[in-house]
């Protein structure tokens, strides 16, 4: 009798568990992309793009920053790390210590636009004079051609990876004057620029519409082509990290090539980054 | 046939069946023990932890300078953490929030409790109850996207307005009690309300001064500490309100009703008589929502502006500063573990939860005096 129960018992997990088994195998193929918040919109994109063409892949984006990004590849709980600069050798080093071998994907590139209110009369600076005016020598609008008004310079929190590329590319790590006012996101920033006559910011490219005024930089306008061909200077490439190189094939490296396709390009030069592959046109 | 009879149910318990119900009741009291100190646990647990990866820093190379220069380079090579700027922003912050919210929250207060008609007070109450559901984001949108650039258009008009608000009440009040004080020293009492036209026109000289000294000056930058002041004043409202409303309730109608037998009016029976007795659970009121403004996160990230400066003059409530809780939220996500930077923003919490501490355990004391004193005991 309690053998006959035992043999029941066994069959039933058994059976169960095969389910369970062959379920997962059909089960949606879970992809979880984690980091930077000027990526994310191009992972958005991608992963709705992915998932309308394949049913049964399961992809979620999340925009933390791009050093939570790597954290997460680093620990395991993502697959694909978005991030707005290249990783750090910190980085690298935590990632070969748990075993993890982060491969760089560019995806796009990425101007930054120095940004202005469009009833400010200034439309163009050198990289010279945003530099000085972030390092605090230059605190009035006359000094660099304006009319007679007081600079509100407005930065980004130090943990955005578009404040590390204006920190590398124009302030060529001076510290940035430590009046200056932070906010938290490329929206934030916007809004900020937008309502303050005498404000200046910076954003990302694709942030740029007509609510603000991007001036030219060193006598170069921000534009896709510029920041493309590489002539723009405070222009980055985008990157998703992967750990290693996705088998060709897989559904990781499916998506990570998307950038290379035609619809790829598209949904890129949609939302106001640049294709990488645009500098050949 | 026999019917088989039940044995009647023993009326004692078995010994067995005895030890189970004792132990069934402990095991039941242990359980609700442990559930009602998981919240001990819980406190207790966070306080360890920032401790803990506070640690390094209060070992570190840093810890002088953190109370002792006032420049935020927290990634910078090599870095500099000097806190000073940042403690005064939160400083500067909650004493504002404290100026915006303390006379409107113990007016209004009062206004439900002993003024307006009680049918008018239950609508009203819960309203302002509401202001505290509002989620902190949607607070700090609005500063961002509405309360700055209105500031940077009309900051002159909005000082004026945001200072008669406050300031109007208050010497209208001050220079009553003035007068009141003037005419027992020097005049007969029957003309206590000549003795007031004395300060009540230096009151209303201030008033129009003040009005028109603000009204000429232009705000450069909405986001900074005035306007984070006001919007957590704001937040702290209903805490203030509710709280100190349930002060002046608790003074119950025996000392009102001994105030009016003794032939006092209506004003003075409130100043005099009701607000001395409930003045420990404003005490407490305030303390709450001083604690609120300390603490508060979304707001001052938004708002404030987040530069780390002392601003010059340092009562200069038009600077943007930066508060502990911004600095935390905004850096603590691209900090690598085990760093200066990360023990650093574990800091700024440790300081924070002490000061939150002290803030607590003086309500708790004068919340305690406070019932002790409505019951008579001292």
């Amino acid at each position: 009798m309690r053998n006959k129960i035992m043999s029941v018992v066994a069959a039933a997990a058994v059976a169960v568990s095969g389910m369970f088994f062959s379920g997962a195998a059909n089960a949606d193929e879970k992809i979880v992309i984690e980091g930077s918040s000027t990526v994310g919109p191009i992972a958005k994109q991608f992963a709705e793009f992915f998932m309308d063409k394949n049913k049964g892949v399961n992809i979620t984006v999340n925009e933390s920053g791009s050093g939570n990004g790597a954290k997460a590849l680093i620990s395991g709980k993502c697959d694909i790390a978005t991030m707005s600069r290249f990783m750090k050798e910190k980085e690298f080093k935590a990632a070969a210590g748990s075993g993890k071998m982060p491969v760089a994907h560019a995806v796009a590139m990425d101007g930054i636009a120095v940004v202005v209110n469009p009833a400010n009369p200034v439309g163009k600076l050198t990289l010279e004079q945003i530099h000085d005016i972030y390092a605090g020598k230059v605190n009035n609008w006359k000094q660099v051609g304006g009319v007679d008004m007081p600079i509100v310079i407005i930065s980004r929190d130090t943990s955005s990876g578009t404040y590390e590329t204006f920190e590398t590319k124009v302030m060529h790590k001076d510290p940035i004057a430590s009046g200056v006012e932070t906010v938290g996101s490329n929206g934030q920033m916007r809004a900020r620029v937008q309502s303050t006559k005498n404000a200046i910011g910076y954003v990302g490219l694709g942030f740029v519409d007509k609510s603000v005024k991007a001036v030219l930089v060193n006598n170069i306008p921000a534009t896709k082509s510029s920041v493309a061909s590489g002539v723009y200077p405070i222009a980055r490439p985008l990157f998703m990290f992967t750990d290693g190189y996705p088998k060709p094939g897989s559904t990781v490296f499916r998506f990570i090539t998307m950038y290379l396709s035609k619809d790829g390009e598209a949904i890129i030069e949609r939302i106001g980054f640049v294709p990488l592959t645009a500098y050949k046109k | 046939m026999e019917i088989e009879k039940k044995a009647p149910p023993p009326l004692l318990m078995s010994q067995r069946e005895g030890r189970l119900v004792r132990l069934m009741g402990m095991a039941g009291e242990g359980l609700l023990f442990l559930v009602a100190s998981l919240s001990v646990f819980a406190v207790l647990f966070i306080f360890y932890f920032i401790v803990r990866d506070a640690l390094p820093f209060i070992k570190g190379d840093y810890i002088g300078e953190f109370f002792s220069n006032s420049k935020w380079y927290p990634t910078h090579e090599p870095p500099v953490f000097g806190a000073l700027s940042i403690l005064y922003g939160s400083l500067i912050v909650t004493i504002g929030s404290c100026v915006v919210a303390i006379p409107l929250g113990v007016c209004s207060a009062v206004a439900l409790s002993d003024i307006i008609p009680f049918s008018w007070r239950q609508g009203i109450k819960p309203i302002i109850e509401l202001l505290a559901s509002i989620p902190s984001v949607a607070y700090g949108f609005f500063a961002l996207v509405v309360f700055a650039p209105v500031m940077q258009s009309h900051g002159g008009t909005l000082l004026v307005v945001g200072f008669l608000i406050i300031g109007a009440p208050v010497l209208g009040i001050a220079s009553l009690l003035v007068g009141d004080m003037l005419s027992d020293r020097f005049g007969d009492s029957n003309s206590g309300i000549s003795w007031a036209l004395i300060p009540g026109a230096a009151s209303l000289a201030i008033l129009v001064l003040v009005s028109w000294y603000l009204g000429g000056i232009q705000i450069i930058s909405g986001t900074n500490a005035l306007n984070v002041s006001v919007i957590l004043g704001i937040m702290a409202l209903p805490t203030i309100v509710s709280v100190s409303e349930d002060a002046l309730q608790a003074v119950g109608p025996e000392l009102r009703m001994g105030s009016y037998g003794l032939g006092a009016t209506r004003a003075e029976t409130l100043v005099l008589t009701v607000l001395p007795a409930a003045s420990s659970g404003i005490m407490a009121a305030v303390i709450l929502g001083i604690m609120r403004a300390l603490g508060e996160t979304m707001v001052v990230w938004m708002a404030s502006g987040n530069a780390a400066i002392i601003p010059d003059p340092f009562y200069d409530f038009l600077s943007p500063v930066r508060t502990m809780t911004a600095t935390i939220a905004g850096e603590m996500g691209e900090t690598a573990r085990g760093t200066q930077h990360y023990s650093v923003l574990f800091m700024c919490a440790f300081c924070l939860l002490i000061f939150c501490f002290i803030c607590n355990l003086i309500s708790e004391q004068v919340m305690k005096r406070n019932r002790m004193k409505l019951r008579g005991e001292i």
